[in-house]
């Protein structure tokens, strides 16, 4: 077990460095850079010798392969550097982008389990009704309509049907947790429920599967209620597969709420990293990649950890 | 055992493959919901190919008289903000998504299918080796290679296209490999091998037919996602870029600020993006069910 856990972890850290290199490169090769940017709006400033010396402030004169080292000894020692638009913090810059995402996304998550769950199991014990079909209607519309369009439905009908417009100005939880809520159960609405759709198909088939192991019948034929059976013998086992689909969900919600956050006008992760490649902002666009990247593989290793704690059966190689 | 001449040939005819037609029929028949899905996707290939029969207006031509007017007889889903109507750009539209979804879903499965049966059949350090290059990119967060592509490329159907495909590949790739591992250790490869066949032979006409189930499969998801990404980039200004028609395009800026006093600009290409992947996923579910037997359910 110990064995397997370094080794899962040490497996991270080529990926995370193949991650580093790639958007270091990336981020050089698109043209134009922060200095550049920063100056444009006042070109009285803006002569050749100003933007050497802000260059040089920002170590953008020195060799690419040294500034990737200075850049990977600081990651090494977690520190992340100043953001080169800003020139606060990048640790700070990422704070409370990140505790806004991070809401979002478990808001998000609750409301595709709620709906998940009781569907797919519906779905599963119903086989072939009615029912049945209408929960893969359901679940199938979720998949292709675009939640940034669902957003901006929501908006529409509430200002149509209501005439009342959700807070458009983001309140921290602990400031004012109505104005917050007010404000994030729409877009925790329109991602949750396309995100329910994948977890209300991997619990229906799941559930069909064990519904039919002999564990099930075994139970049948002891005379239990129907309802210890789904929730005990059934349901358990087929969580393993659900847990890996909304963990791996939740992780690409973490950045890749983009679009959602623009229509909702939420300042998390998404929008910080559209707004950091547009200023050229390297060392913040760096940070946020990484991040990303990590949360990622993190819970893919946290997925099969559990896995195998869940299911003795998985051993690990 | 003697087999007489009548046997073997009873046999073939018994075992004779059946004909598209026959197959196709079978699949409308018992799965109704991924017929009718299958032709929602033909009709709207037929309005793409035909856009510029049946729009009833230009897509791009302006008319400043009829700005944001209400869906009439003259505008059935109204204009936006410039007065184009609104209808021949979500037939003008299909045209963008159709290119869109098709071109990337078809070199993302494939380049992604070939490169993970390669993986699979090499095994050992080849397979670790391409493996976690594939981890690097999947690790990747896919909306800021848009944003590097459209950085460095700039906005454009072909661009968009790019930045779609590339984070595609790796995920084929996964699904690929895992069907491939399987058939790695079929007696017919290792046939293949002691004939001498050289490795890209084994590989593409060996191992690549039989994963089809699966490459057909991810094919059909991959179309209704490429579709999705690409309104999502045309909204937030990274993909097609004004004046084509393209459905994401149309949700963006004036259709999200006179949401209220116009919304038929909001509503109308949002549902044909929706109506168009909802086909697509309809038909790519009842594909998945009748394919892949681990999933069948009865």
């Amino acid at each position: 077990m110990l064995r397997y856990i370094v080794k899962r972890v040490l497996l991270m850290i080529p990926t995370l460095i193949g991650v580093a290199v790639l958007i270091f490169f990336l981020m050089r090769v698109v043209p134009g850079d922060v200095v550049e940017l920063r100056f444009a709006g006042e070109s009285a400033f803006a002569s050749k010798e100003n933007l050497a010396i802000e260059r040089a402030r920002l170590g953008l004169d020195q060799p690419l392969w040294k500034q990737f080292v200075t850049w990977m000894t600081g990651i090494m020692r977690f520190d992340f550097g100043t953001s080169m638009w800003t020139g606060s913090p990048i640790s700070e810059e990422i704070r409370l982008r990140f505790a806004l995402s991070l809401q979002l996304s478990i808001m998000a998550t609750i409301v595709a389990v709620l709906l998940a769950i009781p569907l797919g199991v519906l779905a599963a014990l119903k086989q072939d009704t009615w029912v049945d079909y209408a929960v893969r209607i359901f679940s199938i519309a979720g998949l292709s309509m675009p939640s940034f369009w669902l957003g901006i439905v929501f908006i529409l009908g509430l200002l149509i049907v209501f005439k009342w417009l959700p807070p458009m100005v983001y309140t921290p939880f602990w400031v004012s947790p109505v104005q917050n809520l007010a404000q994030l159960i729409w877009p925790a609405l329109a991602v949750g429920y396309r995100y329910s759709a994948v977890a209300t198909r991997m619990t229906r088939s799941a559930m069909l599967e064990v519904l039919r192991e002999d564990y099930i019948r075994t139970a049948r034929a002891k005379g239990l209620w129907q309802n210890l059976i789904l929730s005990r013998h059934a349901l358990k086992n087929a969580m393993l597969p659900v847990l890996t689909v909304i963990a791996l969900e939740f992780a690409f919600l973490m950045g890749g709420l983009v679009v959602t956050e623009q229509v909702f006008n939420l300042n998390g992760l998404g929008m910080l990293f559209v707004e950091s490649v547009a200023h050229r902002d390297y060392t913040l666009t760096q940070a946020l990649v990484l991040l990303v990247a990590f949360v990622f593989i993190f819970v893919n290793f946290a997925v099969d950890l559990a896995y195998a704690w869940i299911d003795p059966r998985i051993r690990f190689r | 055992m003697a087999v007489t001449a009548d046997r073997v040939e009873a046999l073939g005819v018994e075992e004779r493959r059946r004909g598209w037609v026959d197959v196709t029929w079978e699949f409308c028949r018992k799965r109704p919901l991924g017929a009718m899905g299958a032709a929602v996707v033909l009709l709207n290939l037929l309005v793409a190919v035909a856009a510029n029969v049946l729009a009833p207006y230009d897509p791009v031509t302006t008319d400043y008289a009829a700005m944001l007017a209400a869906p009439s007889r003259a505008h059935w889903l109204g204009t936006d903000a410039f007065g184009r109507d609104v209808l021949s750009r979500i037939i003008y539209g299909s045209r963008t998504a159709m290119l869109v979804g098709f071109s990337c879903a078809f070199v993302g499965a494939t380049l992604g299918a070939v490169i993970g049966v390669t993986s699979a059949y090499f095994g050992g350090k080849v397979d670790l080796f391409i493996q976690r290059f594939m981890d690097i990119f999947l690790a990747f967060p896919l909306i800021i290679l848009a944003l590097a592509v459209v950085a460095i490329l700039g906005t454009g159907i072909s661009n968009v296209i790019l930045a779609i495909t590339i984070p595609m590949i790796p995920r084929a790739a996964l699904v690929a490999r895992s069907s491939a591992l399987a058939i790695r250790e079929m007696p017919y490869i290792d046939a293949a091998r002691a004939s001498g066949f050289r490795h890209h032979r084994i590989v593409l006409r060996h191992m690549l037919p039989n994963v089809m189930a699966s490459y057909l499969i991810m094919l059909t998801a991959f179309l209704g996602q490429a579709i999705l990404l690409e309104a999502s980039l045309s909204f937030l200004g990274l993909g097609v870029a004004e004046p084509v028609a393209a459905w994401g395009l149309m949700l963006r800026g004036a259709a999200v600020q006179f949401a209220e006093s116009a919304p038929w600009m909001a509503l109308f290409p949002g549902l044909a993006i929706s109506l168009a992947v909802f086909a697509f996923n309809l038909f790519g579910d009842s594909l998945r069910d009748a394919l892949d037997p681990r999933l069948r359910t009865q």
